[in-house]
């Protein structure tokens, strides 16, 4: 659903026409319950986050003052119904993430410098590689430490804009684009790793010196 | 440039790129980023396969789905939504 639709919904409901109600439930279900499944790990947490948030969302609802940002108001609340949930890594310190793992070098080849990267002008067009790619990106974003998975998922998965997802999560503007930047290096190395199992030989592309 | 390293430029660059992708950069950065790119082949690569990460994240839905809500559910979701409505002096 684009977002113009769910603001639409949104101003509907707070002028209290009924006709909006179902459509809305099950839009922010399916959303929240994917969000919280990512961020949980649990389905049946994922189940009550998404029921607890859209409760407190409809309680609330005449406090939504600015129906544009619907989807941040919904989504921070169920963040906060997620941190109650949290059952891994609580007390586990948080991992940082190093900018210096993610650039990949030159290597020197014969008279050529080549860049150890996989070929990325042709993603797998294959629906059975298209799946695997798919199952690679999952685990990979899995496999985020939480505050750089909330990011991500805030940002290039939800769609929120940089200020939505710093409101969502109490971080200044900064913070937001350090770790995703770092989230979305973090992927992209993963994904490589996995194209270049495609390849086979694993060869980079290569430059004249 | 030595086996195994790239330029300090690069390297800037290399922090930089989420937010070029993302028209987040000021001007006089984005003018420096595509001075770069321009002759850069390998920085171009790189940024071009971190545009095709972001695009497949925007793509991406969680496999799992959540089971049909019941009526139960629904009802307390229903009521509540009533009682925030009547507050505001919307009666559906």
């Amino acid at each position: 659903m684009e977002k113009a639709t769910e603001v639409q919904l949104a101003r509907d409901l707070i002028a209290g026409k009924p006709e909006a109600f179902d459509r809305f439930v099950e839009h922010f279900r399916s959303k929240i319950f994917q969000y919280s499944w990512m961020m949980c790990g649990h389905r049946e947490d994922a189940e009550e986050v998404s029921q607890d948030t859209l409760l407190k969302v409809f309680e609330n609802f005449d406090q939504l003052r600015e129906p544009e940002h619907v989807r941040s108001w919904v989504l921070r609340i169920a963040k906060n119904f997620c941190l109650m949930k949290r059952r891994r890594s609580q007390y586990a310190p948080t991992q940082e993430l190093s900018l210096d793992d993610y650039m990949p070098a030159l290597d020197r080849n014969g008279d050529q410098l080549k860049l150890q990267i996989a070929d990325w002008s042709s993603l797998p067009e294959d629906k059975v590689l298209r799946a695997e790619l798919r199952r690679v990106l999952d685990g990979a974003i899995g496999e985020l430490p939480d505050m750089y998975r909330v990011v991500i998922l805030l940002r290039d998965v939800e769609e929120l804009s940089t200020e939505e997802t710093a409101q969502v999560l109490d971080l200044t503007s900064d913070a937001v684009k350090t770790r995703l930047h770092r989230a979305r290096l973090a992927i992209r190395q993963k994904l490589d790793a996995y194209l270049r199992t495609l390849e086979g030989s694993g060869d980079g592309t290569r430059y004249a010196l | 440039m030595e086996h195994g390293t790239r330029s300090e430029e690069c390297r800037e660059i290399f922090e930089m790129l989420s937010q070029y992708l993302d028209l987040e950069l000021p001007p006089e950065a984005c003018r420096e980023m595509e001075a770069h790119l321009a002759g850069c082949p390998p920085c171009i690569e790189f940024k071009e396969s971190l545009r095709k990460t972001m695009a497949l994240c925007r793509e991406y839905q969680a496999g799992e789905m959540p089971g049909p809500i019941s009526q139960d559910a629904r009802q307390r979701l229903l009521e509540a939504w009533q009682r925030a409505a009547a507050r505001k002096g919307n009666t559906p």
